[in-house]
């Protein structure tokens, strides 16, 4: 009799999941295997069938001045981005937690920038920094300074691009961390005051490493996100001036669908793959062991 | 010190509303006069300018479809995983956990091949179909299922119920916070999912509002006539601005109570 | 709970019924078979200028669709497809192409011939057999044709066909006490004028190095050499011959020495915004902004050849018709028949008076409405007489990335990078790209 129950159980327990099981064979688990496969060929316009090549595309590849310039740039990126915007969602749940007048409107200004699609965001942001007639150079020429041509320099246009991505993530991770401090058990602050510990060591002590889970979670999101950047960048800079905007997941749409370089397309996916596996794993070991679980 | 940091608090907010401001400011202001004079002009040339009205459609359906395909995915899943013993539990549970890590925008080149071997190219189903499966709303709901006291099962199970039955009237009805967070993260993102709709779609009957707005701001006076790309901007983000501050109480208190640790 | 559901519900309906209300969205074919009745062709078109263009492509289908035109009994329509600028089209086509989903016609660059060779038919036989169309192709500019033949067969037909001119704005000039009439001729005039015509608030001249920008580069590549910037086989390119780097020099000292250029990298759509808002008093574009600068400058403004260095030279420029090889013959013939009624003269005049591309046929110019339109707005026919001057535009294997390389080299050096080391570089990349082709 238990057998078959436990034949039963089996058997419910996989057709409940056969629906996600479907499309994650489809969309997620396929996908990156033939990836890995087609990164071994060469495959752009001038073949006409995919060659094997072994590992030539990798060597080729890591040799591409363009490929390793998104590379940097993504790093620089994920620093510019992650810590920033993490950091500044917790500031602002500390500050729209207290009691004050305009406390749920300074909250919809933070968060509004969440829900607008990043593509509109782009637009917004692409008139904001374009040369003389755009918002910031307005009001540059309005106090007397010289205008700025903010995406058409190597030297500033990955910076206004991380400036956009915190002013529109801050708003998600500071709800997270505003749902977290108010989960904290007030009698451990309360605690904490008594022993008379400064508002400084109060936060440090007690109420920080509360937050560990929202800070891994946040920390982990921002970090997804700053390989999945690209909306950005069709928009408004196409990965220029001269790659300096340039990042992983661009450079894969542009091999994959300008140059129709599907060999490059392939390796680079599976570094991107690569990274996202490392970042997570590393994530979840190192913070592993500081997270405070009530 | 209060004071201060209330007033800190001011200017960050008015710079945190600045784009926006800027929008609305463009949006209404007349291009053919000098300085600023308020018209509604842009508005009605940007809607006569491309089929917005397509194009929500098509983001409603897409929205609302995924959403659809999304809750029955993860609950059906998410109990499984929650209540049930059954063989490569494990390893099935990692394997979801690798489409945490692994978003799909990243695998926009195999993925678009296998459209293509479905023969599905510039279909609404092609933009849904690889957002069918949520490894983030099996993972959240999991929590809020084990989180459900075994007892209610049983005592359902003494009554009778199948699994199923089980499944719709304890579980489900006790989840619904986690199932309004799942709910607004899900519409939000897909409406604004961008990069993957403009390369699998090609015509106007398929194109979501993200999509038609970047052809739309192209296609327009040399590309920089901001007065109407302004205004085609706000069609995209008003009805997600209404949305948010319709709710922005449920979202907020949802997800302290879906208990995202 | 209730309340909001109840407002959805409403939210929902609105836009239901606004998208009901809506023009009716052009209908597609739904796959390459024509049904028993009619012919629906799938037109991939791209707009790289400003202007209301595509009203006026759908003004055309409208036209064409009632024409009646009939191949093999079957009534011949036309749906256009806006698919974005070139480089967008271009994916857009491949992206087609490989899903199985061909378009039937498409409108790309006539130098996008090599990087789509084997997915389009020679169009040899459909002249051959048809006395108008020999006529038509006779018709052309010759200079036209350039770019659409190769390995002795006709690949293409041009449609908006263009040269890059220089605009000037005749108000600032009478201001900097220049004579409106006499716009700089040579590259060091430009320079000299530009520094009259650049104080707080305006600029001299301004180039774009975006999206085209590579076609600009050309420009001043073939005034400062004898000959062209690749083999007329396309598998090779010439990036770092000494003319080559004179030419970028000169771009970038308009800013970094002569100050008459704005600092940075300029997008090619802010460059006319920039002229019709009186940012800039000169620039170089392609004539197919000139409507959309006639239509929303006020100011008086001229257009003229572009100035010359050790020669007087513009490339061509624009987009051809292009016929796909995955459709049936019928289609196929029907999309020819399409493209022969677009370029009939009257047609093609009339398309260059809404746009500034420059009339393709000859004998657009012998028409009334050319000719008057021509008389009255005499800056129309500065790009036509400077087909004189044009050479082949850069057309190579692997378009898609020799345009990347030369774009990375043009911005580099505008952001400060060394002429000598980027273009070296650039000459490098490009060998390395096109080796497979040898």
């Amino acid at each position: 009799m238990r057998r078959s129950n436990i034949v039963k159980e089996n058997l419910t327990a996989w057709v409940f999941l056969l629906p996600s099981l479907i499309f994650l064979v489809m969309f997620t688990l396929y996908p990156i295997l033939s990836t890995f496969i087609s990164s071994f060929y060469k495959s752009d316009l001038s073949t006409i069938e995919p060659i094997f090549i072994g590992f030539d595309n990798y060597t080729i590849m890591m040799k591409d001045e363009v490929f390793r310039k998104a590379f940097i740039n993504n790093v620089w990126f994920t620093i510019g981005t992650v810590p920033t915007s993490v950091c500044l969602g917790l500031l602002l749940a500390i500050l729209v937690n207290r009691t004050f007048v305009g406390k749920a409107l300074s909250r919809v200004f933070f968060f509004y920038p969440v829900v607008i699609p990043m593509v509109a965001v782009s637009f917004i942001w692409l008139f904001f920094y374009t040369p003389d007639y755009g918002m910031i150079n307005s009001i540059l020429k309005l106090i007397g300074f010289e205008e700025l041509n903010l995406l058409g320099n190597s030297d500033t246009a990955l910076l206004s691009i991380i400036m956009m991505v915190i002013w529109k993530e801050a708003g998600f991770f500071m709800i997270f961390y505003l749902a977290a401090l108010q989960n904290i058990p007030k009698d451990l602050i309360e605690a904490a005051r008594m022993d008379g510990a400064s508002k400084w060591r109060q936060f440090r002590s007690v109420i920080f490493p509360l937050l560990m889970p929202t800070t891994l979670f946040s920390t982990i999101i921002a970090t997804t996100n700053a390989f999945k950047t690209v909306d950005q960048l069709v928009v408004m800079t196409q990965g220029g001036p001269n790659n300096a905007s340039n990042l992983l997941l661009y450079y894969i749409y542009e091999n994959t669908f300008r140059f129709m370089d599907y060999g490059r397309a392939a390796t680079v996916t599976v570094i991107v793959l690569m990274i996202m596996v490392s970042i997570a794993a590393i994530q979840f070991f190192t913070t592993d062991k500081k997270i405070h679980y009530s | 010190m209060n004071r201060l940091i209330s007033i800190s608090t001011y200017i960050l907010a008015l710079l945190w509303a600045l784009p926006f401001l800027g929008i609305v400011y463009m949006a209404f202001k007349d291009a053919s006069e000098q300085g600023y004079s308020l018209t509604f002009r842009n508005f009605i040339d940007a809607w006569n300018a491309a089929p917005f009205g397509q194009y929500y459609l098509n983001t409603i359906i897409i929205v609302i479809a995924i959403l659809c395909v999304q809750l029955i995915t993860i609950t059906l899943a998410a109990y499984a995983f929650a209540r049930m013993n059954f063989v490569a539990k494990g390893f099935t549970f990692m394997l979801i956990l690798i489409q945490i890590m692994i978003p799909s925008d990243v695998l926009i080149f195999p993925n678009s091949n296998t459209i293509a071997q479905l023969g599905i190219y510039d279909t609404k189903l092609a933009i849904t179909i690889p957002y069918f499966i949520s490894a983030f709303g099996i993972f959240l709901l999991r929590q809020t299922f084990k989180g459900i006291p075994y007892e209610l099962e049983e005592a359902a199970k003494m009554e009778g119920c199948n699994r199923l039955q089980i499944i719709r009237n304890v579980y489900i009805p006790l989840a619904k916070p986690t199932y309004l967070a799942f709910g607004l993260i899900s519409v939000s993102t897909q409406w604004s999912n961008f990069l993957w709709p403009l390369i699998i779609t090609d015509s106007d009957e398929n194109r979501p509002l993200t999509v038609g707005l970047s052809m739309f701001a192209k296609a327009s006076d040399s590309g920089a006539q901001w007065g109407i790309v302004c205004a085609g901007t706000l069609f995209i983000i008003f009805p997600l601005l209404l949305a948010f501050l319709l709710f922005q109480k449920q979202f907020v208190s949802s997800f302290m109570q879906s208990g995202i640790k | 709970m209730k309340r909001i559901s109840i407002l959805l519900s409403v939210i929902v309906l609105m836009f239901g019924i606004l998208a009901g209300c809506s023009s009716s969205a052009s209908e597609r074919s739904g796959d390459a078979d024509s049904n028993s009745e009619t012919i629906d062709l799938t037109w991939y078109y791209p707009v790289n200028v400003g202007g209301a263009i595509t009203e006026v492509i759908d003004q055309y289908a409208k036209d064409f669709n009632h024409a009646g035109i009939k191949v093999n009994g079957k009534k011949v329509s036309v749906t256009p497809v806006y698919s974005g600028n070139y480089d967008e089209t271009m994916t857009k086509v491949q992206t087609a192409i490989k899903n199985g989903k061909s378009p039937d016609l498409s409108v790309q660059l006539s130098v996008d011939l090599f990087q789509i060779k084997n997915s389009i038919i020679p169009l040899d036989d459909f002249i051959k057999n048809d006395s108008e169309a020999q006529e038509m192709v006779d018709d052309f500019f010759p200079g036209f044709m350039k770019n659409a033949q190769t390995d002795g067969k006709t690949w293409s037909i041009p449609f908006q066909r263009s040269t890059v001119i220089l605009y000037y704005n005749k108000d600032m000039f009478k201001e900097a006490g220049l004579d409106p009439e006499a716009p700089p001729t040579t590259w060091e005039e430009v320079i000299e004028y530009g520094k009259k015509l650049t104080k707080k608030g305006q600029w001299g001249i301004e180039l774009p190095a975006t999206v085209s920008g590579y076609w600009i580069y050309q420009a001043l590549y073939l005034q400062n050499s004898e000959s062209n910037m690749m083999s007329d086989d396309g598998k090779e390119v010439y990036l770092n011959t000494d003319e080559a780097k004179e030419a970028l020099q000169y771009w970038v000292d308009l800013n970094n020495k002569h100050k008459i250029m704005p600092e940075g990298v300029l997008d090619w759509s802010t460059v006319p915004t920039d002229f019709i808002e009186g940012k800039t008093a000169m620039m170089l574009s392609t004539t197919g902004n000139l409507t959309n600068v006639k239509n929303n400058a006020n100011f008086d403004f001229g257009v003229a050849f572009l100035p010359g260095n050790k020669r007087v030279a513009t490339p061509t420029g624009g987009g051809n018709f292009y016929i796909f090889k995955d459709t049936s013959e019928e289609r196929q013939q029907a999309a020819f028949e399409f493209i022969k009624w677009i370029t009939e003269p009257t047609r093609a005049a009339e398309w260059s008076m809404n746009t500034g591309y420059i009339a393709t046929r000859q004998s657009s110019y012998e028409t009334e409405a050319l000719k008057e339109y021509v008389g009255a707005f005499p800056q129309a026919k500065v790009a036509m007489e400077q087909i004189e001057f044009a050479n082949k535009e850069i057309s190579v294997y692997e378009q898609g990335k020799i345009q990347k390389i030369i774009h990375d080299a043009l911005q580099a050096a505008i952001n400060g990078a060394d002429v000598n080391e980027t273009l070296d570089k650039a000459q490098a990349e490009a060998e390395a790209t096109l080796k497979a082709y040898q």
